[in-house]
């Protein structure tokens, strides 16, 4: 398989939240950016009900994070092999055994599965609680937010075979709610 | 999107023989799931008296649809033909908008990750994403 080098993506200048290109404006001082339309962003905060704090609080209190991790990142690189993009120096991916068993995936399967702890931990200030991993994100990284989303789904799946039939509609619900919202958060800070 | 290749047909179809006699679970737990997880699609179901995930009609309609993906494993290899008459259905009659058949593969994923931890390995997980891919853009054919 032919690696191709790591090229710098350049974020488009498409509005996340209306989905046009237009140029953004980034309001001075609030750290609000704004909408498409110039209005200011709404900035209501997300409401979460007893069930839903209480099954993300539960489900990453269970958390087998060395093993959970690794096969949620895994299994994205695998079945969106685009994703590969980021990780030129990861050395062998090549193929999906190479993939589940390389060390470097692992180890940062793991490390995106506890930087989830932190939403775990402030789930009423997702939003502030991310605004430095999204620069870091869009910044540094220059990570297509789209992948963000590929990456929850592939964990909503592994999460979903750890916890068998515990894995309820109300609960993939709740579980999906709480990845939306790190995503969007992990996603504002783009320009 | 991508066309199947013959390891991706295989994969499919060998998942889909350990599936076999269990079509009718999965089909009412994915859209039981799919009611519950991302409730607009309960708009297509007005007409039903109860809208809950575990309602008769939601499994009903599990069931339906699962024959459908049955019926498309089985004409994997021309998915456009063989599903030309549920396209035309789907287009214009029902009228479903194409972005909810994503929505749909999604929870049949879910679902099959938890019935079968150890078959829906990625490998196998990577073939039915895009199966299902086709599907739906085999779905979509007569839309416009």
């Amino acid at each position: 398989m032919t690696q191709y080098t790591l090229q710098a993506h350049r974020p488009s200048n498409r509005c996340l939240w209306e989905g046009r290109r237009v140029a953004l404006k980034v309001a001075s001082g609030a750290g609000d950016l704004q909408t498409c339309t110039g209005k200011p962003r709404d900035s209501k905060m997300v409401e979460w009900t007893d069930f839903e704090r209480a099954t993300i609080v539960d489900i990453f209190s269970k958390m087998q994070y060395e093993v959970v991790g690794p096969a949620a990142l895994a299994r994205c690189l695998i079945v969106y092999p685009w994703t590969q993009r980021y990780f030129g120096n990861f050395g062998n991916l090549y193929n999906a055994a190479a993939i589940s068993g390389n060390p470097m995936v692992a180890k940062h399967g793991t490390t995106i599965l506890h930087g989830l702890d932190r939403a775990v931990k402030n789930m009423d200030n997702i939003k502030a609680t991310y605004a430095e991993l999204s620069v870091l994100h869009s910044e540094k990284l220059h990570v297509d937010p789209d992948n963000f989303k590929l990456l929850s789904d592939c964990l909503t799946v592994v999460v979903a075979a750890q916890l068998g039939k515990d894995f309820t509609g109300e609960v993939q619900a709740a579980f999906q709610k709480f990845l939306a919202v790190v995503v969007s958060a992990l996603g504002r800070q783009y320009h | 999107m991508t066309t199947l290749t013959a390891k991706d047909k295989d994969a499919v179809r060998t998942f889909w023989a350990k599936v076999s006699g269990k079509e009718e679970d999965i089909g009412t737990d994915a859209v039981a799931r799919m009611l519950a997880v991302y409730p607009q699609t309960k708009t297509y179901f007005a007409h039903w008296k109860d809208l809950s995930p575990s309602s008769p009609s939601a499994r009903k309609h599990g069931v339906t649809v699962m024959k459908g993906v049955a019926d498309a494993v089985s004409k994997i290899d021309d998915l456009k033909g063989g599903l030309l008459t549920l396209s035309e259905l789907h287009a214009f009659t029902l009228r479903v908008d194409p972005a909810n058949f994503k929505i749909l593969s999604h929870c049949l994923l879910v679902v099959l990750s938890i019935m079968f931890p150890n078959d829906f390995t990625p490998e196998a997980h990577v073939a039915l994403d895009k199966f299902l891919a086709a599907v739906a853009l085999a779905l979509a054919e007569k839309y416009r």
